[in-house]
C-alpha cells in the first residue's frame, strides 16, 4: 500500500438518533435528528460543512436528494453511497479521503435508514432483473449456513454452539440495556434466548438483530485542524474495505466457517494502523453481529480470537463489558438495532463516545483504540469494512 | 423392427392415504394411497425426471425429437417439449411437439413417435399427468401424479411393436374445460357400459387378430382402468386369465391419468423376458391397442429407476392439510414479505444452457469448474479462458445447509443447501423431497428439475438438490 490514512483525518463531531421502530419519524425526521444532535454536541454549524456523503441502503428514492432536500444544503456537493451493510462506513471512508486530499476542510458523513414503513417483516432487498434461478435466501438463512459448518469443523454439538450463540445475544442485550439510544433496552435471559422460535435453522429469532430506523452522522476534518473544532478529537487510524469475488460461492476450498472479506479487510486495516497484535492493542470493538453466529465468526476473522477458539472466549466472558476486550459495548446490531445505512456510523459513534469517556454506564476503562466492522451480503460473498480509530496520535 | 428402445419412470415420493382424505372430511376410510406431486412439481418437471431416467446411459445428442403428452400441461400456450429437449441437451434441429387433452395422449404420442422410428429416427415420448378432482369427490381420492417416458427407434429395440389398432370416438365421460382446474365425470353407469366397456374390447380384439395372436399367446395384458379393478372384467372378456392381467398401480400411486397405462406397461417390461408378448390397451376419446414383443436387447438396457425403483423405494406420507396447501385449494394468508418478482426473460434466454442443461464453465488455465458459467476465473482471475463444462449427472455432497423459515413457500421451511460437485464446482440452491432429520454435512445429493415459483404468471424452473435415494 502506497500510503495510509493513519492520523491524517479526525472526527470532530457526531450525532445519532434513538434507533428503533420509529413510527414517529420519517427519513427526513431521522436525518434532522442526527444532524441536530451532531451540531448541538459539537457546536459546529451545518453551514460550515462543505460536502456530504449520504449513505442509505434502500430508503426513499435513489440519489443524494433525500438528504439535500431535507437539509436544504444549498447546492453543496452531496454523494449517495450504497454498499450494503457497509454503507455507513463507506460514506465515512469516502468523506475521510476527501478531506485528506485537501479538496475540503470540513465534511460530513451521514447514514440514515427508514425500514419500518414497508409493512414487511425482516429486511427487504431490491431484486435485480434476472432469470431468478440464483438463490435469494432471507438474511438469517444466508448467515445460518455458518453454524452447521462451524459446529462440524470444530466438533461442537449444535446444542453447545446454540448456548455459545445465546451467550453472545445475552451479552449484547445486557450492553444495550445500558444504552438510552438502543432499540431494545432490556436484558434478556439465557432461557428466553434459548427458547425463542427458529427463523432459519439453527438460528432463532433471538439470534437475529432487529431491523430498525435510525440515522447517525460524523464531521471529519484534517488532523491539523481538529483542535479548532474539538478538544478531544478522535483520530482515524485505518479505513479498509474488502469486496468479495464470490470465491466462497464457487470454490470448494471455502468451508463456511469464515468470511474471507472480513479477514482481508482486517488485515489491511491492521497494516494501515500499524497494529501487530489486535487482541492486545484493541480496547473495544464494534462488530457486525447481524446474527449471533456472525459475531462468533467475526472474532476469528478479525484475529481477536484464534481460529476455532472464538467460542472459548465467549464462554470465558472475554468479550463482555468487564472482559479483556469488550465487543459491542453499545448493544450491537442485536440490541441497538440495525438501520442498514446508519449502522457503520453508529458503531463509530460508540467508538467516539468511549474514546472520549462519554459512554456513561457502559464506559470502558481508559480505552485507546477502537475497531468497527461491517459485513454486508452473505458469508460466501460479502462487502466487509474495518475502521480503527483512536484518541491519541501516533 | 421399430419399437421401444428404452423406458423411464417418475413417481413423486409423497403419498396421501385415501383414508387420510376421508377422515379429514369426517368420513370413514378407503384403501390405497395416491402419489402427490410436491408443490414444486408439475407435469413438466415430472416429465423431465422420467425423460432423464429413460435416457440413462444413452447418447441424447443422437435423439431426433421429443413429444410431451398428457392432459395437464402447465401451459395453455407454450410447449413443454422444448424444455425436455433442452434438459436432455438434444440437438437444436430436433422435432418437438405436445400431444395433449386425452387420457389416451400417451399411447397416441407413442404411435406418432413410432411412425418416425420406422423411418430410422430416435424419438422420446414423455407422458405426464397431474389431474385434480374437486374436494370430497371420487376423483380427488383416485387421481395420482406421475410420469413415464419411452424412447422409440429401430435399433437396440427392447420391445418391438408388432401391430396396433386405434379407434376415435367423440365421447364425453371425463372432461375438463380450459378454464377449469377440475375434471368433470359423467355418471358411471352410462360411460362404463357405452364407452369404457366397449372401445378397449373392440381395439383389443382387432389388434390381436391383426397380429394373429390369441390371449394365451401373451405374457401380460395391460388395460387402463379408472379404478383399481375396472379392467379385470375387460381382460376376462378378451380371454385373459387373471394372472396375465397387469396391475394398474391405482391403489399404490393413484390413477395417474394418461401416465397410468404407460407406467403399468413399464412395470411389466421391467420383469419381462425376451420373447414375452404384451397387449397394451389405453382408453380416452376412443382406444389404442398395441401389441409388443420383448427382445433379447432388454438384457442390455442400462440401469434405471423405471417404475419399480419408485414403487419399491421410500415414500413420504403427507397429511390432507398439506395437500390442500400444495394445491392452493384454500384461501391462504400471504406471508408478510415483499411479493415475488417475475424473472427477466431476456436474462433467462441468455442463460438457457445454464438453466436447462446445467452448463457451466471450466478455466483452461487452472481447471477450476464454475457454476454458473463465469467469464473471469474465481481462482486465477484469467479472463475469457473458459471452456464449456457440464454439471449434469454429477453427484454432489452437502457442504452446509439451513432451513429458511422466512422464505415464501407452500411448504415451509425452505431447505437451502450448499453443495460441492464431484470433480469441482459448487452450487447454492434449494433442496426438496427431504426428511426433516435427513440433512447433514457430507450427505450425498443429486439434482432434480423443479418449479421454483411463479410470479406475474411466469414460472421459473431450475434445479434443486434431493437426497440420493438410488436402490
Amino acid at each position: 500500500m502506497a500510503g495510509s490514512i493513519k492520523d491524517k483525518v479526525a472526527i470532530v463531531g457526531m450525532g445519532c438518533t434513538r434507533f428503533g421502530e420509529r413510527w414517529d419519524a420519517g427519513l427526513d425526521d431521522l436525518i434532522v435528528e442526527a444532524v441536530s444532535d451532531c451540531t448541538a454536541t459539537s457546536g459546529i454549524e451545518i453551514k460550515d460543512v462543505e460536502a456530504f456523503w449520504f449513505g442509505s441502503f434502500t430508503s426513499s428514492t435513489t440519489g443524494a436528494l433525500p438528504f439535500s432536500l431535507t437539509m436544504k444544503t444549498f447546492f453543496k456537493p452531496v454523494t449517495r453511497v450504497e454498499n450494503m451493510c457497509a454503507t455507513g462506513t463507506d460514506a465515512f471512508r469516502n468523506a475521510c479521503y476527501a478531506v485528506a486530499s485537501g479538496a475540503y476542510d470540513l465534511v460530513m458523513a451521514i447514514g440514515a435508514e427508514k425500514l419500518k414503513d414497508s409493512g414487511y417483516s425482516g429486511l427487504e432487498t431490491p431484486m435485480p432483473h434476472a432469470d431468478r434461478t440464483t438463490l435469494e435466501p432471507s438474511a438469517p438463512a444466508r448467515f445460518a449456513f455458518l453454524a452447521p459448518a462451524y459446529a462440524h469443523k470444530y466438533q461442537l454439538s449444535m446444542d453447545h454452539l446454540k448456548t455459545v450463540m445465546a451467550r453472545i445475544a445475552w451479552k449484547n442485550h445486557h450492553n444495550g440495556a445500558l444504552n438510552p439510544k438502543a432499540q431494545y433496552q432490556q436484558e434478556v435471559s439465557m432461557e428466553t434466548i434459548r427458547k425463542s422460535p427458529m427463523v432459519a435453522y439453527p438460528l432463532s429469532i433471538m439470534d437475529s438483530s432487529g431491523v430498525a430506523d435510525g440515522a447517525t452522522c460524523a464531521l471529519i476534518c484534517r488532523v491539523e485542524d481538529a483542535h479548532k473544532y474539538n478538544k478531544n478529537p478522535v483520530y482515524v487510524k485505518a479505513v479498509a474495505i474488502a469486496a468479495g469475488s464470490g470465491f466462497g460461492e464457487r470454490h470448494q476450498d471455502y468451508d463456511y466457517t469464515t468470511v474471507l472479506e472480513t479477514h482481508f479487510a482486517a488485515q489491511a486495516a491492521y497494516q494501515e494502523a500499524g497494529i501487530r497484535n489486535p487482541r492486545e492493542a484493541i480496547s473495544l470493538a464494534e462488530v457486525h453481529d447481524c446474527f449471533t453466529i456472525t459475531e462468533l465468526v467475526n472474532y476469528e476473522d478479525l484475529m481477536l480470537s484464534p481460529r476455532g477458539k472464538g467460542w472459548r472466549d465467549v464462554e470465558s466472558g472475554f468479550y463482555e463489558l468487564g472482559g479483556g476486550l469488550p465487543v459491542n459495548p453499545d448493544g450491537g446490531l442485536k440490541s441497538f438495532g440495525h438501520p442498514v445505512g446508519a449502522t457503520g456510523l453508529r458503531m463509530l459513534y460508540e467508538a467516539y463516545l468511549q474514546l472520549r469517556g462519554e459512554a456513561g454506564k457502559r464506559q470502558i476503562n481508559n480505552p485507546r483504540l477502537a475497531l468497527t466492522h461491517n459485513l454486508g451480503g452473505q458469508p460466501s460473498y460479502a462487502v466487509a469494512s474495518v475502521c480503527i480509530v483512536g484518541n491519541q496520535r501516533g | 423392427m421399430a419399437g421401444i428402445v428404452a423406458f423411464g419412470g417418475y413417481i413423486p415420493w409423497s403419498r396421501l392415504e385415501r383414508k387420510a382424505i376421508k377422515e379429514a372430511q369426517g368420513e370413514s376410510g378407503l384403501p390405497g394411497a395416491k402419489a402427490v406431486a410436491n408443490f414444486d412439481e408439475d407435469t413438466l418437471t415430472m416429465a423431465v425426471a422420467a425423460a432423464l431416467d429413460c435416457a440413462s446411459g444413452l447418447d441424447t445428442s443422437r435423439f431426433d425429437g421429443v413429444y410431451f403428452a398428457g392432459t395437464t400441461s402447465p401451459f395453455g400456450e407454450k410447449l413443454v417439449a422444448p424444455t425436455l429437449a433442452g434438459v436432455l441437451d438434444m440437438p437444436a434441429n430436433c422435432r418437438t411437439m405436445d400431444i395433449l387433452g386425452s387420457l389416451r395422449a400417451g399411447s397416441s404420442a407413442l404411435l406418432a413417435a413410432l411412425d418416425a422410428a420406422r423411418q430410422g429416427q430416435q424419438m422420446l415420448v414423455a407422458v405426464s399427468d397431474s389431474r385434480m378432482g374437486r374436494v370430497g369427490g371420487l376423483n380427488e381420492l383416485l387421481f395420482g401424479d406421475g410420469a413415464a417416458a419411452f424412447l422409440l427407434g429401430n435399433e437396440n429395440v427392447i420391445a418391438e411393436i408388432l401391430d396396433y389398432e386405434s379407434m376415435s370416438v367423440d365421447f364425453y365421460d371425463n372432461w375438463r374445460l380450459a378454464e377449469s382446474r377440475f375434471v368433470e365425470t359423467w355418471e358411471e353407469r352410462f360411460w362404463y357400459s357405452q364407452g369404457y366397456g366397449r372401445f378397449p374390447l373392440e381395439v383389443g380384439k382387432k389388434a390381436m387378430q391383426k397380429a394373429g395372436l390369441k390371449a394365451e399367446d401373451f405374457a401380460k395384458v395391460v388395460i387402463y382402468g379408472m379404478k383399481a379393478k375396472d379392467h379385470l372384467s375387460l381382460a376376462a372378456k378378451l380371454g385373459f386369465r387373471p394372472e396375465q392381467v397387469a396391475d394398474n398401480l391405482i391403489d399404490v400411486i393413484g390413477n395417474t391419468g394418461s401416465a397410468c397405462g404407460p407406467l403399468a406397461l413399464i412395470r411389466v417390461l421391467e420383469t419381462a423376458k425376451p420373447g414375452d408378448k404384451v397387449l397394451w390397451i389405453t382408453y380416452g376419446d376412443g382406444s389404442d391397442a398395441i401389441v409388443l414383443q420383448v427382445t433379447e436387447a432388454i438384457h442390455d438396457l442400462p440401469p434405471r429407476r423405471g417404475v419399480g425403483g419408485y414403487v419399491e423405494g421410500p415414500v413420504h406420507p403427507i397429511t390432507y392439510g398439506k395437500y390442500l396447501r400444495w394445491r392452493n385449494l384454500l384461501p391462504w394468508e400471504a406471508p408478510r414479505r415483499p411479493p415475488l418478482v417475475r424473472p427477466s426473460l431476456p436474462d433467462r434466454t441468455r442463460n438457457l444452457g445454464k438453466i436447462l442443461a446445467l452448463r457451466g464453465s471450466r478455466c483452461r488455465v487452472c481447471k477450476t469448474p464454475h457454476f454458473p458459467p463465469q467469464r473471469v476465473c474465481v481462482h486465477c482471475q484469467a479472463i475469457d479462458q473458459m471452456e464449456e463444462y457440464s454439471f449434469k449427472g454429477r453427484g454432489a455432497r452437502l457442504v452446509t445447509y439451513t432451513l429458511d423459515g422466512l422464505a415464501f413457500s407452500p411448504d415451509p421451511p425452505v431447505a437451502l443447501t450448499v453443495i460441492d460437485f464431484e470433480g469441482g464446482g459448487r452450487l447454492v440452491c434449494q433442496a426438496t423431497d427431504y426428511e426433516a432429520d435427513e440433512l447433514s454435512i457430507g450427505l450425498e445429493l443429486d439434482l432434480t428439475f423443479r418449479r421454483l415459483f411463479a410470479a406475474e404468471g411466469l414460472p421459473v424452473y431450475f434445479w434443486k438438490t434431493i437426497p440420493r435415494r438410488r436402490l
